[in-house]
């Protein structure tokens, strides 16, 4: 089933990791198999932050000496960083192996992002001078704890909860996508896209990479890819609807804007709320309310429509 | 085939349908007293009137509340600030004027049979499905699959509502202010819809029976469903719902479009092939 949930400010920032936190929290009977956050926070000159793990949280539980091999493999990581001319401004241990990096880079990203993922069980989360990307298994209290979320200062961020339903229970599998190797771009999604296999063969032809089996993250590449093309969000947007077969709702978020799409059937939910100051979406307004507790007017976007806000 | 009885109210021409073949007819008799009374249902008063705050309470939390007044005797019930919570004021099968002050989340008011029951703001998917009589109002907007396998009753919703609504409705009148969205009135086999805007696309696919009236622009018509004259009895009795509960036909009822099912799709009278073996 799966819930998903957005929010734009549109004048100044707030505190999205705790509106994000409850929001989520609201829609745990959607999917509890694990949470994600995509957080725009206020962006670094010059800067990014990359998030990375360098294996998954089961791994820690059974595998044999897996806290040292988790130690040589984030070396690992520090060694190829090195070696690759980015300078680590900041270092530190969100858990045990997740890890967020503030790096000053000029380079290929692409090659950083392949060289760094080629350590083993290493994925890069995100990549973005705003852009923060958080997932772990549980619900978002548990996980907005574990990565210390409530009080994180941002203009928009979406989220996800997840109900696993055709690829594992693990972090690799959970929302949000970064949109690799492109900063800034992450994407959350609640349906089945039934071309996934097709779609994902045409893109992996194009050098693109899939860390998981995941339907979800093909949206993420296919964003990335047009605009890296020159298509802009909310075209690209509209020609998801028509190349991407499947009944889906989903949000894409970048550096400054949050759009959202729904397909032809109209057959996944969102509702949302505008306002001059804010826009709040959801896959059930119960979630909208944890935030804006007062009467307000909603409304359910309809088939095809894509609506995108910038902060 | 279970034979057909006629009933008072056939006899005031308050059923129009003409069904045939081998759909089967039952006819709603007023006159008989154990067609109003549910086993569980409470004998209330509509002047005893109370009201609570639903914030703090969950979803059985505040059913529970609701049956616990309707056991004491309230016949009018506010339930402020439900925060769009789900499943609230499910399966009440009695009369009772229910006012929720705020809005509603999924699967709002269904189950029902027989109360009043106005919602101030907005509903979530699925509201008053398989609601079998009464009234139910929703001043804002409304999600998908509003009155979904509705039976009875008048469902109106005075905004916008989300996509499918009606969906496989077996009877019964949805009003809408606003617009529908797409696959409205899908599989739907009795009963009348009216909307006062616009449709989207496949409105009325594959109905099997019922009228759809529709004031704005439509998308496209679904498979099998195909426009109809309309006529002074559609027009008198659509004035005559608007004007109850207080809308209006932007362009006048005159001027809407009516739609029914082109029963190119029926198969109701072909039998299966185990049943032709009988015959032959």
């Amino acid at each position: 089933m799966c819930g998903i949930a957005g929010i734009i400010h549109r004048k100044g920032a707030a505190d999205i990791g705790s509106e994000m936190t409850a929001m989520l929290q609201s829609l745990k009977h959607r999917g509890p198999d694990s949470t994600g956050f995509a957080v725009y926070g206020m962006p670094g000159k010059n800067e990014y932050v990359m998030r990375f793990k360098v294996a998954e949280q089961e791994d820690l539980a059974k595998g044999f000496q897996i806290h040292e091999t988790v130690r040589q493999r984030r070396s690992e990581v520090d060694s190829r960083l090195a070696g690759l001319g980015v300078k680590i401004i900041e270092a530190k241990d969100a858990t045990e192996y997740a890890f967020r990096y503030r790096i000053q880079y000029d380079g290929d990203m692409k090659k950083l992002a392949d060289f760094v993922e080629d350590v083993d069980s290493t994925e890069i989360l995100s990549m973005g001078s705003a852009l923060e990307l958080i997932k772990d298994l549980g619900d978002a209290t548990v996980v907005s704890n574990q990565y210390s979320l409530k009080g994180f200062k941002g203009t928009h961020a979406i989220g996800h909860t997840r109900m696993a339903t055709e690829s594992d229970v693990d972090i690799r599998s959970a929302h949000p996508y970064w949109a690799y190797p492109y900063h800034d771009i992450s994407v959350v999604h609640n349906g089945q896209l039934t071309n996934y296999w097709i779609m994902r063969r045409q893109m992996e032809r194009k050098g693109f990479r899939f860390m998981s089996n995941c339907d979800s993250e093909l949206l993420a590449v296919y964003i990335a890819d047009k605009l890296d093309n020159g298509v802009k969000l909310e075209d690209a947007m509209r020609q998801s609807i028509d190349e991407i077969d499947g009944v889906f709702t989903y949000l894409v978020a970048t550096s400054d804007s949050l759009g959202m799409a729904k397909d032809s059937m109209a057959a996944k939910p969102m509702v949302l709320y505008e306002s001059e100051d804010l826009v709040a979406m959801a896959s059930e307004e119960v979630a909208i309310r944890q935030i804006m507790p007062q009467e307000i007017d909603t409304f359910d976007p309809y088939d095809s429509e894509v609506r995108v806000w910038r902060s | 085939m279970a034979k057909l009885t006629r009933s008072s109210s056939l006899e005031q021409g308050l059923h129009t349908e003409q069904l045939t073949g081998r759909t089967q007819q039952r006819f709603f008799d007023f006159t008989e007293e154990e067609n109003f009374l549910y086993p569980e249902a409470y004998d209330v008063d509509f002047n005893k009137r109370i009201a609570f705050d639903a914030s703090k309470m969950d979803t059985n939390g505040i059913n529970l509340k609701l049956r616990e007044l309707m056991s004491q005797g309230y016949g009018s019930i506010v339930v402020k600030n439900p925060l769009a919570k789900h499943s609230l004021g499910v399966g009440i099968l009695q009369r009772l004027n229910l006012t929720f002050e705020g809005s509603l989340g999924y699967f709002g008011i269904g189950l029902i049979d027989g109360p009043n029951v106005r919602v101030t703001g907005r509903v979530g998917w699925s509201c008053a499905e398989n609601m079998m009589s009464g009234t139910v109002v929703i001043e804002k907007n409304a999600g998908s699959t509003f009155g979904a396998a509705l039976r009875g009753g008048d469902l109106v919703c005075k905004g916008d509502v989300g996509s499918r609504t009606g969906i496989d409705m077996k009877g019964g009148t949805i009003l809408i202010g606003g617009r529908t969205g797409a696959f409205s009135g899908f599989m739907m086999q009795r009963g009348r819809m009216v909307v006062l805007g616009s449709a989207g696309k496949n409105l009325g696919d594959s109905m099997y029976d019922g009228t759809i009236y529709v004031g704005g622009e439509i998308e496209s018509l679904g498979v099998d469903a195909v426009p109809a004259e309309m006529t002074e009895l559609d027009c008198a009795w659509m004035t005559r719902k608007l004007t109850q509960y207080g809308m209006k036909a932007p362009n006048g009822v005159e001027k809407m479009t009516k739609i029914v099912a082109g029963k190119q799709l029926w198969n109701y009278d072909n039998l299966e092939p185990s049943e032709k073996k009988l015959i032959l």
